[in-house]
């Protein structure tokens, strides 16, 4: 099986070519000069189209779209990019998401930017347009920017039904919206933001990722800036299961696409010191909803090894075996073909990692 | 009025794949930089959101001179265009890297720039 993986840097993107156990081809940098802190992909009966989210330092952010896997990049029709109406008195900073619902919103393609806004695409990713209902929420002007800027950075859709989303954003929390981004309300329950004077708050938290179980769409796993967390009622409430992992830092969270109850995360030692402790890094599988913990270290580096894995430099493909990848700030990009049992170094030396997608092909 | 507008060899290929664009401005009053700009933007919108963001304030790491002046000297975007000048896009130094906490604010608001710099929460 043909994959590949896009890998946004902070310096163009990347592309990885190849199948499990053998070489990797490198190809880029693409869009080079600009960071990429989001890439997306979206299938459709006519194929699939590549998306990232680009920014320039000197010309401004853009969704760039390939419809060839990486050969070429566009965008999408003048003046339908993702941008801030002019009543809004904003103005795009970044694109840090970008998601497709698949089957259940075939030409939906969701985008979650900086500052804090959804915005939703219904041709693909050709144009987008503001979802009101999260933009006029009431708690927006309460929410904070974390140490990478006010960002919404994760859309989840529910594979049952397409009205129910999920997001998050630092720092606001998690927000639901049960009939299309009309409405939201905080999800946040249980989530403790002890680096407030009073944790038990409705909003606010500063939650890093949320990945969505694959056994079970109202079972959510979330890795909070203070501890990992799960839910099986959609977010209404959260229990913490972090026990068992060497810190509660961390910033991303990958569930198992086929396996119930099976997530990862990698810690990373403290708020103060964001790389993995001890020097090892070490990924962390539960098996059982979280009750357990597995350290996966097979082929990943045991000594010396400081490294930091941003929230959307680890992901799943849909390949079978399922492949796991992640990047690090440090330019190095892994992967396991085995469900995280061993690991393979694929490439490095590039430029920081901010995200990547990966897809079998 | 007729005015020329030079652009940096990384803008050519969202304006026609050439770095020399002729704008015509209104005879009446005195033309800003804003109008040169506006007529950019609605002959070349991949151009225009490049200069400006939706708040049409210019980016801040987009020089814009008029002859030899810096708009940022003269009246950011209010800078009067007067006949026979030569108007130049091009990006500043500052823009290479980023991250820096010197970058300048966007012209045309005084809003602070939107994003903050970017830190380990990516």
């Amino acid at each position: 099986m043909e994959r590949m993986a896009l890998v946004g840097t902070t310096k163009g993107l990347f592309l990885l070519r190849g199948k499990a156990g053998g070489d990797w081809v490198l190809e880029g940098p693409a869009l080079a000069g600009e960071e990429v802190y989001a890439a997306g992909v979206h299938r459709t009966s006519r194929g699939v189209r590549l998306l990232a989210g680009t920014a320039s330092e000197h010309w401004g952010p853009v969704v760039r779209l390939s419809d060839d896997l990486g050969a070429t990049w566009g965008e999408g029709a003048a003046g339908a990019r993702v941008a801030f109406p002019e009543d809004s008195g904003a103005a795009l900073a970044r694109v840090w998401q970008l998601c497709s619902p698949g089957p259940v919103d075939p030409d939906v393609v969701y985008a979650g930017v900086e500052p804090a806004a959804l915005f939703r695409s219904t041709d693909g990713g050709e144009s987008f347009e503001l979802v009101r209902g999260l933009w006029d929420h009431p708690h927006r002007p309460q929410w904070d920017p974390g140490g990478g800027g006010l960002c919404l950075h994760t859309v989840l859709v529910d594979p049952r039904d397409g009205g129910r989303l999920t997001v998050a954003i630092s720092t606001g929390g998690v927000y639901r919206s049960d009939d299309g981004g009309e409405t939201w309300r905080p999800s946040n329950r249980g989530i403790r933001a002890v680096f407030l004077p009073e944790p038990d708050i409705e909003f606010g938290q500063c939650v890093h990722k949320v990945g969505r179980d694959a056994g079970s769409p109202d079972t959510l796993f979330l890795q909070h800036h203070w501890g990992v967390y799960r839910s099986d009622d959609a977010g209404d409430s959260w229990t913490s299961v972090g026990e068992g992992l060497p810190s509660d830092f961390g910033f991303p969270v990958v569930t198992h696409p086929r396996r119930a109850d099976t997530a990862y995360v990698i810690p990373l030692q403290s708020d103060e010191y964001r790389c993995t402790p001890d020097g090892r890094c070490r990924v962390y599988r539960t098996d059982d909803g979280g009750r357990s913990w597995t350290a996966l270290t097979a082929g990943l580096p045991q000594r010396d090894a400081h490294l930091t894995v941003l929230r959307d430099g680890f992901a799943a493909d849909d390949g079978d075996p399922v492949g796991l990848w992640f990047g690090t700030r440090t330019g190095d990009v892994f992967a396991s073909f085995d469900d995280g049992d061993t690991w393979a170094t694929v490439t490095g030396h590039l430029p920081p990692v901010l995200t990547v997608r990966a897809l079998a092909v | 009025m007729r005015v020329r507008v030079h652009l940096s060899s990384a803008l050519r290929e969202h304006a026609g794949g050439t770095s020399i664009v002729e704008v015509e401005l209104a005879d009446a009053g005195t033309p800003t930089v804003a109008a040169v700009l506006d007529d950019l933007a609605s002959r070349f919108p991949a151009l225009g959101h490049r200069l400006r963001d939706e708040q049409r304030r210019l980016r801040p790491h987009v020089n814009v001179f008029v002859g030899d002046d810096n708009i940022r000297d003269v009246g950011g975007l209010d800078a009067p265009v007067r006949p026979g000048v030569e108007i130049s896009v091009l990006p500043a130094v500052s823009g290479g890297d980023g991250g820096d906490g010197r970058t300048p604010g966007p012209i045309g608001s005084e809003a602070v720039p939107p994003s903050a710099p970017q830190g380990d929460t990516a």
